[in-house]
């Protein structure tokens, strides 16, 4: 094999940093693919447990369980007419939701899955991520504009004057957590990804619990303004079904409308790793710290293999349940390969967990510690994709001006506090 | 590590490309940038002007400086152009567009642009006067660290521009209570 596809193996820095461009390109590759599967995961679980939360059955045709809706949904999609009106902008009207996406995917060049498990790591990584997560509005705009309608456009204004003013609330909360990177002998902090998660390592704590309440009450400021920002509910104003149709994207229809649920999905994942990263620890695990014997190193690089089995169970436990009805028979056996994958895929797992212990120096080690990184990173991520549905089941809209207020008249004080106080503490303690 | 990598890390980051990067985004700014006076439809001008201060900003990130392209796209791309975008879409772009233009600039325009093309000549014949005679050779990493002792000093210490600054930030507090002000009647 080529010098230049082994000699990154034994690094420990990011493709970006080692200067290799035909690794950097895989992981671009493997994050495209791996944001495609997520939200193709999403959008089922999402109508699983909506449906769930409502007591209905949610999608049971397509598939045991409708594992297959997504797929279905999707060639729907891509088979439906593309209608552009006759009197819209054709030309803005295309590129539209290609401006949602392109921001959405870009940002994921600096998210950091582990300490080398990211393209690049930039010097300015989480105002590059902030910066061009704020583009994204753009997208929704001009959609809104160029479909030459009423409700788009109501739907695009709303959307731009909502996400300006919550952009404040979370700039400010953002900072005050890049004020307790810069908490060590130096007095430097960072700005770079990687940076904030090793300065939680380097502190041993992660700032959702540094300067109790305050990394507390930055980090519910930012998940407050970060569903806004998304716009979903219980801020989804720019798509109110019930006053504006659909709103922005009421014009659109087949696959342009599904690149902008693509680009809906991909910035909730993308907002949803600033938050872990800069208040849960990133890719750390529980306790890296306090807990480092090896033998606790490798109870948590099983962990992996452990929830593949769990996933593996529950798929087995469907089989069981179904119905014994031969018209099931189909679906019966697709359910029983499929939790057969993922119990083959934990076995895998596992068995690299445990040759990674053994040989230490190999390159087992080091990509058993990568998955390590990647699981934990996922499963903090993830916690956050269920709290969007959670959310979005729990509480109604608000309505126009209430938004406004919260947004102005209490988040942005409690933000400028904490930032303060923040400040002030700060230069206390060191 | 083998010495392929070594010698890639201690050459810091040999830049990939560079002539080429620097043609492309250079002449996608300058189209976009014509693009920008020569269509009629305002919001169509705004979304050119949004590609130009994207391309400027590739060029801030290839001259080592990435907080002044973060900085670029943050308060440009992403606040300034989004709120040209809300105020252009409130106006009638059909009418506006078919209507003749009643003011009489150009001259000025031209005298304008003669002057900037003129400073821009003589700062490209005396440029070996003017500037360093190579890059200043920052690390990347302490790029945004320069700014801020620049800005703020270091501990203790006034920086450099400590004065400007907060001059700077008076100034845009005035002209933030002035909008608020103006278009507010009753506070």
């Amino acid at each position: 094999m080529p010098n230049f596809i082994m000699s990154y193996l034994g690094s420990r820095v990011t493709p970006g940093e080692a200067g290799n461009q035909f690794w950097a390109l895989m992981y671009v590759l493997i994050i495209f693919a791996g944001v495609s599967v997520a939200v193709i995961a999403m959008n089922w679980i999402e109508r699983k447990a909506l449906a769930h939360f409502q007591v209905r059955l949610g999608p049971m045709r397509v598939g045991p369980h409708g594992l297959l809706q997504p797929f279905a949904d999707a060639l729907k999609l891509m088979l439906k007419e593309d209608i552009i009106p006759a009197e819209a902008d054709q030309f803005v009207f295309w590129v539209a939701p290609l401006i949602g996406l392109l921001t959405a995917f870009t940002v994921y060049t600096v998210i950091p899955f582990g300490p080398s498990q990211a393209v690049s790591d930039m010097n300015i990584g989480i105002l590059f991520m902030l910066g061009v997560s704020s583009l994204g509005v753009l997208g929704i705009v001009v959609a809104g504009w160029a479909s030459n309608s009423h409700y788009p456009l109501i739907g695009a204004l709303r959307s731009s004057a909502q996400m300006v003013s919550y952009e404040v609330a979370m700039g400010l909360a953002v900072v005050s957590a890049i004020l307790m990177t810069s908490m060590n002998e130096k007095g430097t902090g960072t700005l770079s990804m990687i940076g904030i998660v090793q300065a939680q390592q380097q502190q041993g704590v992660w700032f959702i619990f540094k300067f109790f309440p305050l990394g507390l009450l930055a980090f519910v400021i930012f998940a407050i303004a970060m569903i806004a920002e998304t716009n979903r509910a219980p801020f989804d104003l720019a798509e109110a079904e019930s006053e504006l149709t659909a709103g922005y994207h009421t014009e659109y229809s087949g696959l342009r409308w599904s690149l902008f649920m693509l680009a809906e999905y991909a910035a909730m994942i993308a907002v949803s790793s600033i938050a872990v990263t800069l208040w849960l620890g990133g890719w750390m695990r529980p306790f890296p710290n306090l807990l480092k014997a090896p033998a606790w190193e490798f109870i948590f690089s099983l962990f992996p293999g452990f929830t593949f089995f769990g996933l593996a169970a529950i798929a087995f436990l469907g089989v069981a349940r179904m119905p014994a009805h031969s018209f099931f028979k189909i679906q019966r056996i697709g359910l029983a390969v499929f939790a057969a994958l993922l119990g083959f895929f934990a076995l895998l797992l596992l068995v690299i967990a445990v040759a990674g212990r053994s040989a230490d120096t190999s390159l087992a080690a080091r990509f058993n510690e990568g998955i390590d990184y990647v699981y934990w990173f996922v499963l903090k991520v993830a916690v956050f994709m269920y709290l969007f549905i959670w959310y979005r089941a729990t509480w109604p809209r608000y309505r126009f001006d209430q938004l406004m207020k919260i947004g102005w008249k209490v988040m942005l004080p409690i933000s400028l506090g904490v930032l303060m106080v923040t400040a002030i503490v700060g230069v206390i303690v060191s | 590590m083998n010495p392929a990598m070594n010698s890639a890390l201690n050459s810091g980051m040999a830049p990939v490309a560079t002539p080429f990067f620097f043609y492309l985004l250079a002449g996608l700014a300058v189209a976009s940038g014509l693009a920008v006076i020569t269509r009629r439809n305002a919001v169509h001008s705004a979304l050119a002007l949004i590609v130009t201060l994207l391309a400027v900003t590739g060029l801030y990130l290839m001259l080592y400086a990435p907080f002044v392209a973060a900085v670029q796209i943050f308060v440009y791309a992403g606040g300034i152009m989004l709120l040209f975008l809300f105020v252009i879409m409130l106006v009638n772009i059909e009418r506006s567009s078919k209507e003749r233009q009643f003011n009489r600039m150009w001259p000025v325009g031209l005298a304008a642009a003669c002057a900037l093309l003129a400073l821009f000549v003589s700062a490209f014949a005396k440029g070996k006067a003017l500037f360093p005679d190579r890059m200043m050779s920052l690390p990347e990493s302490s790029n945004t660290q320069q700014i801020a002792t620049m800005l703020y000093g270091e501990a203790g210490k006034m920086g450099q521009y400590t004065f400007a600054f907060e001059i700077a930030s008076l100034l845009l507090l005035v002209a933030i209570l002035g909008a608020v002000i103006m278009t507010k009647k009753k506070i």
